[in-house]
């Protein structure tokens, strides 16, 4: 039982990553701190793909004198390269957009945020006075 | 050189767009920007009638990039399934290019134009990616790659309306977690098949009935898929994304993006996972089934309580999504094939009604609500007169493409011993009619202020080519029916 536990061990620090993560994007109201959440969720796949391409005793795919010896799956971390480079693209997108919203809103919380567009909204269209598009040529 | 270019037309579908992409970003000028990606889409939308011509032929073409074959190296496949959503996206993404060439300067500052038609094409070449490839962690990457480019240009919109930000913001995140869902559900079946190449994944997946890793890794590869496909409970970025992004990347991202997606679910149900057939049938029944005809009415009401017009056609897109998703959930032939059709007509109808509706917020210079829109159908006849035909078509009145996808949706429920879904659909289209007379009835009925509008032929003319196409195919839709049943027969064989 114990054994078996630690055993997986890898996957119960991907399985806690991975909630600690979901729970950080669903639940906090802070926009930078959901993108810290989307990082920590995105992670931990990256940790599961790694584990599960690891062998005991295993050495790097690298072709030596002793063919028969056992070795990792190089496969998982090519992925995870690739996978690294999309985060990457994913967190500075969402980093530069959390910057536009504060220089826009002068906030980043989402309560703040969804008042202030329920007033625009509601100038929108119940009263009909719409603003006029400002073009900044 | 034919030979060579009929070759490879699988991978320059995709490469066009995105080496175009790479180049249009260098040129200041917006005409030449313009010039340029309309070329590149026009020459894609060509490689994918060749491509169509191709499938006809030879019914399947595997292509190894770069000669390393499969299932070691990726392999792009095309088959009668996956010509629909090609053609369909460079098809749409041709006449939305068209609609933007007056659109886009008018809302997006001159200096920053021809990013934005890089990004254009690189939202284009991913979509395009992701139908093409057949290999499950090479479509997570067109996923990004096409959704990245669409959250930056939904973000564009925020030189007219902050809340554009916002709005990206959330599609992004939400895109972000729904494509690492998928990304666990490829890692899991990796786990314990050890390739991704999604044909072999099929073979082997077969000797593995009931594994507990299987059902785990299905569940995260459909979550994942059904976010960005925009299903009803995972549809939330869609009506704010596609309601503040700049008017022609609404065209856009509401003619294709969830298309693409609907496409890898279906390939995923129907292709990846046939051989286990209880896990299908029961994610089928009690999933999917449930979740469209929710789908069906809450998009459709949604949209009769919306004021704001835009935000009103993409709460009655989540609608129209529920009828694909219900057409693949029945999942018979003749359903799967209705789901197909209505996808191919969905495209052209939203795409249609968003054309006429932005050029409409052009031309009155405010953002399109209820209110605003008073009298304007006399006073934009032209742009009316195909917002009505196109609206018909949505509520599936006969003559139009709408009711050809309605009506064989209707004959596969019906065969299939669901009278009770036949006319859950029947009242879902009666109430859809609700929102779009609120609209035709404020334009044409109610005396507006008195504003002379010259329309401009280079908008309407994209209008009147996808109106075009929405009666022509209402008239003779033998093209469509034919091509999705074979794709219905591709993917699900004759046994059903």
């Amino acid at each position: 039982m114990i054994s078996s536990t630690i055993g997986i061990w890898n996957y119960w620090i991907v399985f806690c990553l991975m909630m600690i993560g979901l729970f950080l994007v669903m639940g906090r109201k802070n926009f930078l701190k959901k993108i810290v959440g989307l990082t920590i969720f995105q992670t931990s796949v990256f940790l599961l793909y790694i584990t599960f391409g690891k062998i005991k005793g295993g050495t790097p795919p690298i072709l030596n004198e002793s063919i028969d010896s056992i070795y990792s799956n190089p496969l998982p971390h090519v992925l995870i390269l690739t996978a690294i480079v999309v985060g990457v693209a994913t967190t500075a997108l969402g980093l530069s957009l959390v910057l536009r919203i504060n220089t826009e809103y002068g906030s980043i919380e989402e309560d703040d945020i969804s008042a202030q567009d329920l007033v625009d909204y509601h100038d929108d269209i119940e009263t009909g006075k719409s603003v006029d598009f400002k073009f900044k040529q | 050189m034919i030979d060579i270019l009929t070759k490879n037309l699988p991978i320059l579908v995709v490469l066009c767009p995105l080496i175009t992409s790479l180049f249009v970003v260098l040129i200041p000028n917006i005409f030449f920007s313009w010039i340029s990606t309309t070329l590149s889409t026009f020459l894609t939308f060509l490689f994918s009638i060749l491509l169509y011509q191709e499938i006809q032929i030879h019914s399947h073409i595997s292509y190894a990039l770069g000669k390393w074959l499969p299932p070691i190296g990726i392999e792009y496949i095309i088959d009668k399934v996956a010509i629909i959503p090609i053609v369909i996206i460079s098809g749409i993404s041709f006449i939305a290019t068209i609609f933007a060439y007056k659109i886009m300067p008018e809302e997006i500052e001159k200096k920053s134009i021809s990013k934005v038609y890089s990004l254009w094409l690189l939202a284009i070449a991913g979509l395009l990616g992701l139908v093409t490839t057949g290999d499950a962690f090479n479509l997570f990457v067109f996923l990004e790659i096409s959704s990245l480019a669409s959250v930056a240009l939904v973000a564009m919109g925020a030189q007219k309306d902050k809340q554009a930000l916002v709005a990206a913001y959330n599609y992004l995140i939400i895109g972000a977690v729904g494509a690492t869902l998928y990304v666990i559900g490829v890692g899991l079946l990796y786990g314990i098949t050890g390739t991704l190449n999604m044909e072999d994944l099929t073979d082997r997946i077969s000797d593995l009935n009931n594994n507990k890793a299987l059902i785990a890794g299905f569940g995260f590869m459909i979550i994942g898929i059904m976010v960005k496909a925009a299903v009803f409970p995972l549809h939330i970025w869609l009506p704010r994304a596609y309601a503040y992004a700049p008017s022609a990347v609404s065209v856009l991202l509401a003619a294709t993006a969830t298309k693409a997606s609907l496409y890898i679910l279906a390939r995923i149900l129907f292709s990846v996972f046939e051989n286990s057939e209880n896990l299908i049938s029961n994610t089928l029944l009690y999933v999917i089934l449930p979740l469209s005809i929710i789908a069906m009415f809450a998009g459709t009401i949604m949209a009769i309580y919306e004021k704001d017009i835009k935000r009103l056609l993409a709460h009655s897109s989540v609608a129209q999504i529920g009828y694909i998703t219900l057409a693949f959930a029945i999942g018979t032939k003749a359903s799967i094939a209705a789901g197909f059709i209505h996808m191919f007509n969905h495209a052209i109808i939203k795409g249609g009604l968003f054309i006429a509706i932005t050029s409409l917020g052009f031309f009155i210079q405010k953002r399109v609500t209820i209110n605003n829109l008073s009298g304007l159908g006399r006073a934009m006849p032209i742009t009316f007169f195909c917002f009505v035909l196109c609206s018909l078509s949505l509520a599936g009145l006969p003559l139009t493409a709408g009711f050809i996808s309605k009506l064989y949706l209707i004959k596969a429920t019906i065969s299939s011993d669901a009278i009770w879904i036949a006319i859950l659909i029947l009242i879902s289209s009666a109430l859809s009619v609700v929102y779009l007379w609120k609209m035709i009835e404020v334009m044409w009925m109610r005396e507006g202020r008195k504003i002379v509008i010259k329309e401009n032929p280079t908008i309407y003319i994209s209008l009147i080519i996808i109106t075009f196409f929405n009666v022509y195919f209402g008239l003779d839709a033998s093209l469509v029916v034919n091509a999705s049943f074979e794709a219905a027969e591709k993917l699900i064989g004759d046994l059903k």
